[in-house]
């Protein structure tokens, strides 16, 4: 029976007046040959130097979509003429968002490895360095012990409260802290690095205050809201049966909550922590505000200025010394590790998200 | 009322329970104390700036106002572009994943979305100042040579590229995650039976998502927009880098003359400011903080209403 259909394809109202199967693909790869005999041209006669492959590309999809909404127009008709057009845009959406992560990342590698590869540039700090050398074991140090301590503050404070939210909260103060928690995290990273200098500015009267706790104090006003919420969404997925049965048994709320809830969702508690380090540990501005910078290794959080990797990506870009290069490879380096910690500590968390979450349905 | 009703059997009151219960509510109550706690210290400490002497203030301004006046035009400019070209992107990436990819790719496309969430804000300095600027000169100075009779692409060009149309691209990449993700969820709330009743009638697959996503997204694009206008608003280390400034309203998008935001001003000069001069920054700050409360307020109140009605969650 198909093969008497695939015999006589044309007389089949079904798939009469429609573009064949693959057209899109042919119509978009016949583009962008056209567009890249175009570019060729232009470059053989001398009008530009070198072939232009991002010109090439972005024509060929321009054409495409003129050709597709023409060709689909004149077979199809004007509504599905439309809907091609539409596709095709959307899917080109998509593509033009990944141009950037792409490129964002090749470029720190590529730019990023050579400094990234020396053999000092872990084990040592800046201190004394002038030109290449040195390392980034300083801003390595002071972003384990700042952002170490902004969660030893943030996971408690954020837990206890989504703990709140879940199992206590009613009423006025429950809705208010909600609202609250979602504004917060959109506060601009500087004022929280502006709201811990004014703190500690007034508390220790010393209008010049930097130090390292302070910079644990503005990541965790950023980093709670951010505990809070992914928090609340893990406990909120604990099946009510649980907390009823445990009450059934006599089991105290508190007890229910430390030794039912707690330990059903703390896979998905661990994966928003580490989530939220993630964020964080990649803020430069309010580190540069209360944390400041400094060639040298601090291992005082409560004394002097201490460097962070976010920091020192941005210092060693703005302020290049002699032989700007070897600064300017240092930048990118640090920007490669700094980008390295976050994926590793983004793709751990997905991957305890993924081995400890309860399995339902057992 | 009866008296059996009137004696419910209370639960006995634990010490632990007391001392957990109370644990809790203050930990919640500390996250209001904070945001107050932000409010008043930067209050306090920028209240100098609001009386300093004119001469504080760097260049020929006499008063905050007026120093503060071109900063907050940076600001909203800057984040405005950004909002301009990252909700269209956002809107058709939203709809890629949520009704275009094969439902199997869906969440992996979601997951390389969310990783752009994942760069350090100071790396798309090093890539906007490092890659884009140089990439975009040439443009400019094609779009200044052809279009330079429009006002907004005045010019003499910018050499370098670091323009505050580079800073909009910039901004615009660093919001995508944020408003797609919201966009997304609203998208896949969209009840199935609209969308199966407008694919029954015949429509197009675009005709559907006009007629039953986009309808019953609209209150969710416009708060996702909002937060992304906040993020945008406050991002300070890209502004920083890529910008070259001047403390100036300028309308003009390709010179080398561009109105800086308040937070890219502040990370310039807070490190080499004393006196009088940091509470003028910290007062800069005070003002991009109420600004972005309003507009995330504003946005969040708008999720929320969305969340009674919808009946989708």
């Amino acid at each position: 029976m198909t093969s008497v259909m695939q015999a006589t394809p044309l007389t089949n109202s079904l798939t009469a007046g429609k573009l064949p199967r693959r057209s899109p693909l042919w119509v978009l790869l016949a583009s962008w040959a056209v567009s890249a005999a175009f570019f060729t041209m232009l470059f053989l006669s001398g009008a530009v130097d070198g072939f232009n492959i991002v010109g090439t590309v972005v024509f060929g999809t321009a054409l495409y979509c003129v050709a597709i909404y023409v060709l689909s127009r004149l077979v199809e008709g004007s509504r599905k003429a439309l809907d091609r057009l539409m596709t095709a845009l959307v899917t080109a959406a998509f593509v033009i968002a990944m141009l950037p992560l792409v490129s964002i990342v090749y470029t720190t590698v590529v730019n990023g490895l050579p400094a990234f590869l020396t053999p000092t540039f872990f084990t040592e700090s800046q201190r004394n360095v002038v030109g290449a050398g040195g390392g980034v074991l300083h801003a390595v140090m002071g972003t384990l012990m700042v952002t170490g301590v902004a969660t030893l503050i943030s996971v408690p404070i954020g837990l206890l409260a989504s703990i709140y939210l879940v199992e206590y909260g009613r009423g006025k103060l429950a809705r208010a802290i909600t609202f609250f928690v979602d504004v917060m995290t959109g506060i601009p990273s500087i004022v929280a690095g502006l709201f811990a200098f004014a703190l500690f500015a007034l508390l220790f009267d010393d209008p010049g205050v930097r130090f390292g706790f302070g910079g644990s104090i503005a990541l965790s006003v950023l980093m709670i809201p951010v505990v809070v919420r992914s928090s609340e969404e893990m406990l909120k997925l604990v099946p009510n049966e649980l907390r009823e049965a445990a009450f059934a048994l006599g089991v105290p709320k508190w007890l229910t909550i430390l030794k039912v809830v707690l330990p059903t969702s703390i896979a998905g508690i661990v994966t928003g922590v580490m989530l939220s380090i993630a964020r964080v540990i990649g803020e430069t501005a309010p580190l540069l505000i209360i944390a400041g910078f400094t060639s040298s290794m601090n291992y005082d959080l409560f004394s002097e200025r201490m460097m962070t990797l976010p920091v020192f990506v941005y210092t060693q870009y703005a302020n290049q010394g002699a032989d700007a290069q070897a600064y300017v490879d240092r930048a990118w380096a640090g920007a490669l590790t700094l980008i390295l910690i976050v994926m590793l500590l983004n793709g751990l968390a997905r991957l305890i998200a993924h081995w400890f979450s309860p399995k339902l349905g057992r | 009322m009866t008296t059996a009703a009137a004696t419910t059997i209370k639960a006995r009151q634990r010490p632990g329970d007391r001392i957990f219960s109370s644990a809790t509510v203050i930990a919640g109550s500390l996250i209001l104390a904070v945001l107050a706690a932000v409010a008043i210290f930067l209050l306090v400490e920028s209240l100098p700036a609001f009386v300093a002497a004119p001469d504080e203030f760097s260049g020929d301004v006499t008063n905050f106002w007026s120093y503060v006046g071109p900063l907050v035009f940076g600001t909203i400019y800057s984040a405005i572009l950004a909002l301009l070209m990252a909700v269209p992107v956002a809107i058709g990436i939203a709809l890629f994943i949520s009704h275009f990819a094969p439902r199997r790719l869906a969440q992996g496309l979601g997951y390389l979305v969310d990783l752009l969430a994942a760069v350090p804000s100071v790396v798309f300095g090093l890539w906007g100042i490092g890659v884009l600027a140089p990439m975009v000169q040439p443009f400019y100075t094609t779009l200044v040579d052809w279009f330079g009779w429009f006002t907004l692409f005045e010019g003499p060009v910018s050499g370098t590229g670091r323009t505050i149309f580079t800073v909009s691209i910039v901004l615009a990449v660093m919001i995508l995650p944020i408003i797609t993700a919201i966009c997304r969820e609203i998208f896949l709330q969209t009840p199935l039976l609209h969308e199966e009743a407008a694919l029954a009638l015949g429509a197009t697959r675009w005709e559907m998502i006009r007629m039953a996503v986009l309808p019953f997204g609209l209150p969710g694009i416009i708060s996702a927009s909002m937060l992304g206008l906040g993020r945008a608003l406050g991002e300070t280390m890209a502004v920083a880098m890529v910008l070259s400034p001047s403390p100036q309203v300028i309308f003009q998008l390709l010179t080398s003359q561009n109105s800086t935001t308040i937070a890219a001003n502040i990370a310039l000069n807070f490190p080499e400011s004393h006196g009088v001069g940091v509470n003028i920054l910290l007062a800069t700050g005070l003002v991009l903080f109420v600004v972005t409360l309003l507009v995330n307020m504003l946005a969040r109140v708008i999720i929320n209403s969305r969340k009674a009605f919808s009946g989708a969650n």
